[in-house]
């Protein structure tokens, strides 16, 4: 049941994937693209939790956690040089 | 334009000591499980880049008054002086020594003299991820 449950759910969660990825290519500004990026990177999580319950481990909670804080500092950084043109800024804004 | 990062500022000040506990924890699991000295050292340098990010170079600098081009020489060092611990005792270089010691409130523990070297790496890929992105965002063009 489990079993059929994930995989089900495993291949919803790459059609979500292949349309943020379709958001990406064709996203008409960068906006777009940066926002479709950031909810690869959740759904990616969501990939990496489930393979964790079919294979039975938790080895894998460590890498969810990785990709979380670098998906949020990603994406702090392209907003950053989207709106201001510098990522890291010299002196007081 | 002047811009409002209040949202950003608040979030950055509680989500870095989340990081920076999370590159602890990872450090001192890398014995048993994942993570260790290369996955902590680059989430610690994550949280500080965070910093960076949200506030700026003069602030940070004053805040984090570290030279990094020295933490890397520490950290060599460190991870030197472990390996010549094992020559002490006329053992081969980087020899593990490890024994189970009672500390107050952790109970046993199993302390290895593979934990310093662990943070020689720690400290090395700390200091060499910020000096290279430090370095590229202060660059006069």
């Amino acid at each position: 049941m489990l079993y059929t449950v994930s995989h089900i759910t495993l291949v919803l969660m790459s059609l979500s994937i292949a349309i943020c990825l379709y958001r990406v290519f064709i996203g008409p500004t960068i906006a777009d693209r940066i926002v479709a990026l950031d909810t690869t990177g959740i759904n990616l999580i969501g990939f990496i939790g489930i393979i964790m319950i079919l294979q039975d481990t938790v080895a894998y909670s460590e890498a969810i956690l990785v990709i979380a804080i670098l998906a949020f500092i990603g994406t702090i950084a392209f907003s950053k040089f989207l709106e201001g043109g510098v990522v890291i800024d010299r002196n007081h804004h | 334009m002047k811009t409002n990062y209040l949202m950003l500022h608040t979030i950055t000040r509680i989500v870095t000591f989340i990081i920076l506990s999370f590159s602890i924890y990872l450090f001192f699991a890398g014995h048993n499980s994942p993570g260790g000295g290369f996955i902590g050292g680059l989430m610690m340098a994550s949280g500080l880049i965070l910093l960076y990010l949200s506030f700026d170079l003069k602030t940070i600098k004053r805040v984090l008054p570290f030279d990094y081009s020295t933490l890397i020489a520490t950290g060599l060092l460190i991870a030197l002086l472990t390996g010549f611990n094992g020559l002490l005792f006329g053992d081969p270089f980087l020899t593990q020594y490890f024994d189970y010691f009672e500390l107050p409130i952790l109970g046993e523990v199993e302390l290895t003299t593979a934990l310093p070297f662990d943070l020689g790496v720690f400290i090395v890929v700390v200091a060499i991820t910020l000096l290279i992105i430090l370095t590229i965002a202060e660059d006069d063009s």
